[in-house]
């Protein structure tokens, strides 16, 4: 206490000044002296810990792979096989063929979700509890600039060499350095074929006016906007800027104020479609196949006339993952074709691996006939992959679409 | 009341030390939990609150700073959201007193004769808190969709115009809002009417009141307790609900309150300082709303 109160030079600190001129101006009561001196310390210390800055980038981990043969996986809900006793099959074989256990956690849900929870700890370079995580192209471009992820050794990767040639140089990741594509998927439109018997082919038809307050679109901002912006035209791979996305950015704007749009939604955009809130959305291609199994093959998927947009999810292994060799034995193994095809034919997205297709046949061969799985180059040739948006762009962009889903 | 209890402490001064330090050492468990867990957090926000972003940094990188123009920008940009939320949040609670008082009264009053009743009907009024509120809020937006049998039936009634719906309007989340907290409602007032002295409500008769000044020169006087806490334990929480409204329950894009544009800028902005400013305008502004309206109902000391 006497300490507190004898006069001394204040720190430099303004933070600590302050926290000193107020605990000195108040009346030193055992309880206000507590607490300020208690407060202040933990926030100070709560100050310390968060990352501040962002200037340096974090140092990978140590390599424990040689002495410790476990894995932890933090990936999607349905994004695996899986039998009826709820194992994963491949996995299974995985153990069996290199003795590393690998736990399997569904622990993502959303981008953004998980970025919120594990970004402090990767800023410091902390053990986030995964040895791999799989995102999204755009969250991967965010981690591989931020410098979260470890660059993988493509030696311990030799079957990368299946991975579709045009997977191989994406402008996040040049080489594939960090990241290594799991499955992908379209951006398309999708309608109720009893209510809309003549069906849609592109993303005009979503603002006919017989399907007024009828129609949802994809939070998802690249996927939406990607839509929009090839009915409008652009090349959104290619060189686009603030014309072409603010030119979308009203159309949509105009047909969320008219009324015409219902809701804006993530993942429960399949619940309004079969509760019919919804007849025509702009959705993810694979969940279409799964709703027409659960509920009645009552929706047909299409890549707008336009065309749609591409995305796939991809492996990366954390900044502070001590199992980068155990993680990379692991990649390495889902690219046999064989496993792939295992995989494709439960998850219905598309594989990246090259010779799943021949493999596939193998297992059902009208799978292989599936576009949205095993698409051919037509298809490929109107899926279009989201140009990488640099930090000021995301900020910008994200800010005048999250006004569109914040309404006002 | 702050002043009735200055005085009575005041008037024991010769309270002996010892004692007062065994007090501090109990009471140390609960400070130190309050300092960790709302004391610092609080300051951890009011400091974030005030961060600049980083001239070179990347999307979500902040400095601690002394930017206090975030308080005016996130008032600029989201004034419609922060007036609507505590729109809705007075129509729910309006609402959810409307509805609550009379079950209240019944429950504490009228069935009085009959324990039984009494008990069952609280189970009833409880019953809902046994079923997640996110489970009962989803279910909700089924049972209102625009096929279902509810929503259909309204509009062969001619009751709803052929091309409206109900789910993603403001009309849903206010009537989810008010479901949803109607418990918090009901038990207070049941537990302030369950003691209501029906003899003074004779009384009120005897001197030739009729029914309704009766209820509302004694009932309602008397209940105030109830009131207060009920209306208090409704409009806080919704006011910062963000589930209702979100887009994935009963919400639309129109009908966005501030705890989603705190989520919003929170998780996909990563703009933390404005979702710290905007937290730190919900207390405040409720934390005002509610000192006015305990100032203005004359409840200080039930408090």
């Amino acid at each position: 206490m006497e300490s507190l109160v004898s006069p001394r030079p204040l720190p430099q600190d303004p933070m600590i000044r302050n926290l000193i001129a107020q605990a000195r101006r108040a009346q030193l009561n055992r309880r206000t002296l507590l607490a300020g001196a208690g407060a202040g310390a933990t926030a100070l210390a709560l100050a310390a810990c968060a990352a501040g800055g962002g200037a340096t980038k974090p140092t990978p981990a140590a390599d424990a792979s040689s002495t410790d043969k476990t894995l932890n996986w933090a990936n999607w809900a349905a994004y695996i096989d899986e039998d009826d006793a709820g194992n994963y099959p491949t996995l299974v074989a995985f153990t069996e063929q290199t003795g590393i256990e690998v736990n399997y956690e569904v622990a993502v849900d959303d981008n953004n979700t998980y970025y919120g929870k594990v970004k402090d700890q990767l800023a410091l370079g902390q053990d986030i509890g995964a040895d791999l995580s799989v995102l999204t192209d755009w969250m991967i471009a965010r981690w591989i600039r931020l410098g979260y992820g470890q660059e993988l050794d493509h030696a311990n990767l030799p079957n990368l060499a299946n991975l579709t040639p045009s997977l191989q140089n994406p402008d996040f990741d040049p080489d594939r350095k960090f990241s290594v594509p799991w499955q992908g998927g379209f951006a398309g439109i999708a309608w109720n074929k009893e209510a809309i018997p003549g069906g849609l082919s592109s993303v005009s038809d979503l603002w006919d006016t017989s399907l007024k307050g009828r129609v949802g679109v994809l939070s998802e901002m690249r996927d939406t906007m990607g839509c929009i912006m090839l009915e409008q035209g652009v090349d959104i791979s290619g060189d686009w800027g603030d014309e072409e996305f603010s030119t979308a950015i009203d159309l949509l704007q105009q047909q969320v104020s008219d009324g015409q749009v219902r809701n804006i939604k993530g993942n429960s955009y399949l619940e309004d479609l079969k509760n019919e809130d919804t007849l025509a959305a702009i959705v993810w291609s694979g969940d279409i196949t799964v709703i027409n199994a659960e509920a009645g093959d009552k929706w047909e998927f299409a890549i707008p006339s336009a065309g749609g947009t591409l995305w796939n999810d991809n492996f990366i292994v954390p900044i502070g993952s001590p199992r980068k060799t155990n993680a990379e034995t692991l990649i390495n193994y889902y690219y046999e074709p064989e496993v792939a095809a295992e995989v494709a034919a439960w998850v219905n997205f598309i594989t990246p691996v090259v010779g799943a297709k021949e493999a596939a046949i193998a297992i059902d061969p009208a799978l292989a006939e599936n576009q949205l799985i095993f698409p051919n180059e037509e298809t490929l040739s109107q899926a279009h992959i989201f140009r990488s948006l640099s930090g000021a762009e995301e900020q910008k962009y994200q800010a005048e679409f999250q006004a569109i889903l914040l309404g006002s | 009341m702050a002043f009735a209890a200055f005085t009575t402490t005041e008037a024991q001064p010769q309270a002996p030390k010892r004692k007062s330090r065994i007090a501090l050492f109990l009471l140390l468990p609960g400070i130190l939990y309050m300092v960790l867990f709302f004391l610092t957090p609080l300051i951890s926000l009011i400091l974030t609150s005030l961060q600049a972003p980083n001239e070179f940094g990347d999307i979500g990188v902040y400095d601690y700073a002394f930017n206090w123009q975030n308080y005016v920008t996130v008032v600029q940009e989201y004034w419609p959201h922060i007036l609507r939320s505590f729109g809705y949040a007075l129509v729910a609670t309006v609402l959810a007193l409307a509805f609550s008082y009379p079950l209240a009264y019944f429950i504490g009053v009228k069935a009085r004769r009959w324990p039984l009743l009494q008990s069952v009907m609280l189970v009833l009024v409880i019953a809902p808190f046994f079923i997640s509120f996110l489970l009962r809020t989803l279910a909700w937006k089924q049972l209102l969709s625009d096929e279902s049998f509810i929503i259909t039936s309204l509009k062969a009634l001619s009751l709803m115009a052929p091309d409206a719906h109900f789910t993603g309007t403001p009309a849903a989340v206010i009537f989810g809002l008010t479901y949803n907290f109607i418990p918090f409602m009901t038990l207070p007032l049941y537990t302030t009417l369950e003691r209501l002295d029906l003899r003074y409500l004779e009384a009120g008769s005897d001197l030739y009141a009729n029914p309704f000044t009766v209820f509302r020169k004694v009932t309602i006087p008397l209940s105030m307790p109830g009131i207060v806490a009920g209306t208090l334990l409704t409009f806080i929480p919704a006011a910062g609900d963000y589930v209702n409204a979100s887009r994935d329950f009963l919400g639309g894009p129109d009908t966005q309150m501030m705890g989603n544009v705190i989520e919003a800028n929170f998780l996909v902005l990563l703009n933390y300082p404005a979702a710290a400013a905007l937290s730190i305008i919900l207390m405040a502004a409720i934390l005002v709303l509610v000192g006015i309206y305990v100032k203005r109902s004359g409840t200080e000391d039930l408090l």
